[in-house]
């Protein structure tokens, strides 16, 4: 492809030479590439292929074979109210750990793009927990959520109330992980934004200016629908980063108290590794997966009516 | 943006007379400031939400049990002392857990950068009878959810014996596709001259991704060496599945270790702790924010433009 300036002139002569070069070029092809796609072959493929079996038996880890079960392990988990549950946390997470974070972050950018000294300092601080490991903001947070010595009392007593036993009181766990998860998140959402906003053409911003619109309605009438491919991205990304959350609940809550904070992710790994259920985790997985490609595939299909390019 | 904000003082020797001469001058100036002084006030407020965790971190491992345990809460420590990270250290063994995230990190972070390197040049200069298909198979794992390969990739080690190993920690998450897809597009956008005046003086494909291609991507290449950095210093389901011996654990499953084993919550141990596993990624993100963000947020720029 490269070479055809070179080609032109041998290639009548000795086209043997040609196809042995080519065949050359594969085997380079093969011998660069192939260690890539063969680790992802086996670790990200497969995997959902072995997954979508494994949800059709039951196992131990230990026992000699998976015995197959057929559809048992999903008809036992969608009729169970646990799992209901277990889906209801998840959906309850995902809604408003992306719904918060994508509001959370259209404002922010929106005031990082007005470019006031002293912004490019706020914008590494708040993107640093993105950076950071997820354990270690979840011992952060559960510092902070001590009823009797943590920040959070700062807060509680200003408002003239006694801070809650965030983590161990079934009522609040799950709203203490969700202001963790968007807390970490929410400068990616913001940064990422910000970058929109930067990219927007000008003339069209001044133009709804000299209209007469007014800095709300530009926002929503003008910027917010020229951001869309953002915002479309960010939905797709942060929903499935939402439904994977699994450090933050390991740490704080392991999926207590009472389930209260027993998302999919949580469950897929507590069936495995904790009970040794393999068929029951490969089925949840399978769910998981299932879910995501639906929500995905409708994405892309609201998309292609809405986004404007 | 609407605001003719102040953000280069102008030059004192032409802005003086200026405002002497010109009335208006003064005012607006003050206008400016009046009308953004929300603006900055939010700015303060929006950092201090995300410091003042980091500041707790910080001053709460090196504060004594009594000045921890006090309320109202003591906002500066009086004295230092260093006896929360001999504390967590005598607790559990950080030596180790550091010196496994070290090396999970640098091999990880390494094989995978070497992976993606090699693979990009491929399909960005190498022929392949459906070089297409297999370039979009390789994007389309991005699509799959890490979170379900976890089961299956565990069994897939157990079978190789790799569980509980350094081969087991890292061989799964060595693969690219993001790195591979962002370094193919930036090689692709070289200059095609230079390949073709290197292959004319008889170069080889080895000796122009490492003569030619390299040094042109060093910012591209710095990007996802520090995604990826950071991704194998932070992984922690995938450490916790995959190690089961304490002195295996990397720092963070090795903070949750420290957590479980402190007695009652200590926070001052707890928190020393969790700066061990904070601090290094810090230092990465303050020396090299730039690198960082545009590859964290580089996929985004692409979308839809």
């Amino acid at each position: 492809m490269t070479s055809r300036g070179l080609d032109s002139a041998t290639r009548a002569s000795d086209r043997p030479a040609h196809r042995a070069r080519r065949r050359r070029g594969y085997a380079l092809f093969a011998l660069f590439a192939f260690p890539n796609l063969a680790l992802i072959a086996v670790f990200a493929y497969w995997p959902i292929l072995a997954n979508l079996y494994l949800s059709l038996t039951n196992w131990d880890f230990i026992s000699p074979r998976p015995l197959f079960v057929g559809l048992t392990n999903y008809s036992s988990m969608l009729a169970s109210p646990s799992f209901h549950k277990v889906l209801w946390v998840s959906a309850v997470w995902v809604v408003v750990v992306v719904g918060i974070s994508l509001l959370l972050g259209v404002l922010l950018a929106l005031l990082f793009s007005r470019r006031l000294p002293g912004t490019s300092v706020v914008t590494g601080i708040v993107f640093t927990p993105h950076v950071v490991s997820g354990a270690a903001i979840a011992v952060v947070w559960l510092f902070i959520f001590d009823p009797n010595y943590g920040l959070a009392r700062v807060v509680f007593e200003a408002l003239g109330a006694d801070s809650p036993n965030w983590t161990t009181d079934a009522d609040w766990a799950l709203p203490a992980l969700l202001i963790v998860s968007i807390w970490k998140g929410v400068g990616f959402v913001s940064i990422v934004y910000l970058a929109g906003i930067q990219g927007l053409p000008t003339d069209v911003l001044e133009a709804a200016k000299l209209d007469g619109a007014g800095p709300v309605q530009t926002f929503l009438r003008v910027m917010l629908p020229l951001l869309s491919p953002t915002t479309f991205f960010l939905v797709i990304t942060q929903t499935i980063g939402a439904f994977q959350a699994f450090d933050l609940i390991a740490v704080m809550t392991s999926g207590g108290p009472a389930s209260a904070t027993t998302t999919l992710s949580w469950f897929i790994y507590e069936q495995a590794f904790m009970r040794s259920n393999v068929g029951l985790s490969a089925a949840a997985g399978t769910v998981m997966f299932l879910l995501l490609m639906l929500i995905t595939a409708l994405q892309f299909r609201f998309v292609e009516k809405k986004v404007h390019y | 943006m609407t605001s003719p904000v102040i953000t280069r003082p102008a030059e004192p020797g032409e802005s003086r007379p200026d405002a002497a001469t010109d009335p208006r001058r003064q005012p607006r100036r003050a206008r400016g400031l009046r009308r953004s002084w929300w603006g900055y006030l939010l700015l303060l407020a929006v950092g201090l939400v995300f410091l003042i965790p980091l500041y707790m971190l910080l001053t709460t491992s090196f504060k004594t049990n009594g000045e921890i345990y006090t309320w109202p809460m003591k906002w500066l420590p009086s004295e230092l002392t260093f006896d929360n990270v001999r504390e967590a250290w005598r607790i559990a063994p950080f030596g180790d857990f550091l010196k496994n995230s070290l090396i999970v990190t640098v091999v990880g972070a390494t094989l995978k950068v070497l992976l993606a390197i090699f693979a990009a040049y491929a399909f960005a200069f190498l022929p392949f009878p459906g070089k297409k298909w297999l370039f979009v198979i390789m994007l389309g794992a991005l699509m799959v959810p890490g979170h379900v390969t976890l089961l299956v990739n565990y069994i897939t080690m157990g079978n190789m014996g790799l569980i509980n190993t350094y081969a087991g920690l890292i061989l799964p998450g060595v693969a690219s596709a993001f790195g591979t897809f962002l370094l193919r597009q930036h090689f692709m956008s070289l200059p095609g001259e230079v390949f073709e005046a290197a292959e004319v003086d008889g170069c080889g494909h080895l000796r122009r991704l490492l003569s030619f291609t390299l040094p042109m991507s060093i910012p591209a290449v710095a990007t996802v060496a520090l995604v990826a950095v950071i991704d194998e210093w932070n992984n922690f389901v995938w450490p916790l599945i995959i190690t089961n011996s304490v002195n295996m654990r990397t720092l963070p499953i090795g903070l949750m270790y420290l957590k479980s084993n402190d007695g009652l919550t200590n926070w001052g141990v707890l928190m020393s702790g969790t700066l061990i596993v904070v601090l290094p990624m810090l230092l990465v993100f303050l020396c090299a924010q730039r690198y960082i963000v545009s590859g964290l947020t580089g996929a985004a720029a692409g979308s839809g433009r």
